[in-house]
C-alpha cells in the first residue's frame, strides 16, 4: 500500500510528530510505500537545518532526514508555511534577503499542490494533527 | 469503513463529542498521543464501532491496567495495518 502524511505538528511542541515519524518507519518495516511526507503549519520545524536538541533528546529533523535517505522518501515542507517561520532555502533566503538560509538537506520547498498530488495518487492520506 | 484517530484527551469534550457523532457501524476508533486518556473512563460508542488505543501511548502515560473494558491495544505494525483495513483515515485533532 501507498501512503501519504501529513504532519502539522512541530518537534518538542506536540507529540504529532514523532507519532508521524514512528507510523513511516513501522509502514516501511512492512515494506509498504510512502508517497510523501508533507509538513505543513508548525510542522516546517521538523524540516529545519539548526534544530539542535540536547543529546539525550530525540532529533526529529535528523531522524527524518537519516530516513528519507535511507528510503528515498519524498519530503515536502509548505513554502508558504515554512517562508512566515524563517524556515527558508537558499532561494527563498535570497529572495527576501535574508542573511542565511536554514532548510535541511534532504527536505525541499514546494506548494500546496504537492499535498493535492499526493491526496490522489496515495492510497491513504494519513494526517498528523497538532 | 472509515478509520478515526483521535489525539486529544476527554477534556477537549466538544472535539470528542464531534468525532463520536462522525461514528458509524463498522468503523474504527484509535485513541493516540493524549488520545489514549479517553480510554480510563470508557466511551458511549455507536453499536458495531471498535475501539482501540496505541500501545506506546497508553504505556507512556502509564495507564495500561486503567483502561475500560473492550479497549483492545494495538501498535505501531498495528496502527499500520487498521489503515490498510479500513478505506479511509480521518483525524480529529
Amino acid at each position: 500500500m501507498n501512503f501519504s502524511l501529513l504532519v502539522y505538528a512541530a518537534p518538542h511542541s506536540r507529540q504529532a510528530a514523532e507519532t508521524a515519524y514512528r507510523f513511516a518507519v513501522a509502514a516501511l518495516a512492512q515494506g509498504h510505500g510512502i508517497h510523501r511526507v508533507f509538513f505543513y503549519g508548525d510542522g516546517v520545524h521538523n524540516g529545519s537545518a539548526l534544530a539542535s536538541p540536547p543529546q539525550d533528546e530525540c532529533d526529529l529533523p535528523a531522524r527524518w532526514q537519516a530516513l528519507a535517505k535511507e528510503h528515498e522518501l519524498d519530503l515536502v515542507v509548505c513554502i508558504a508555511a515554512a517562508v512566515r517561520r524563517g524556515v527558508l532555502d537558499a532561494n527563498e533566503a535570497r529572495r527576501y534577503e535574508k542573511p542565511g538560509h536554514n532548510l535541511r538537506e534532504g527536505f525541499e520547498l514546494s506548494g500546496l499542490g504537492q499535498l493535492a498530488e499526493a491526496a490522489i495518487h496515495s492510497d491513504r492520506l494519513i494526517t498528523f494533527g497538532a | 469503513m472509515t478509520l478515526h484517530t483521535l489525539n486529544r484527551p476527554p477534556s477537549d469534550r466538544a472535539l470528542l463529542d464531534d468525532c463520536i457523532a462522525a461514528l458509524v457501524a463498522d468503523d474504527t476508533l484509535l485513541l493516540l498521543e493524549d488520545g489514549v486518556y479517553c480510554a480510563l473512563a470508557g466511551l458511549e460508542l455507536p453499536a458495531g464501532v471498535r475501539c482501540v488505543a496505541l500501545a506506546a501511548d497508553v504505556a507512556a502515560r502509564g495507564i495500561g491496567d486503567r483502561l475500560a473494558t473492550g479497549i483492545e491495544v494495538v501498535d505501531d505494525i498495528g496502527f499500520v495495518e487498521l489503515c490498510c483495513h479500513h478505506s479511509r483515515v480521518a483525524s480529529w485533532f
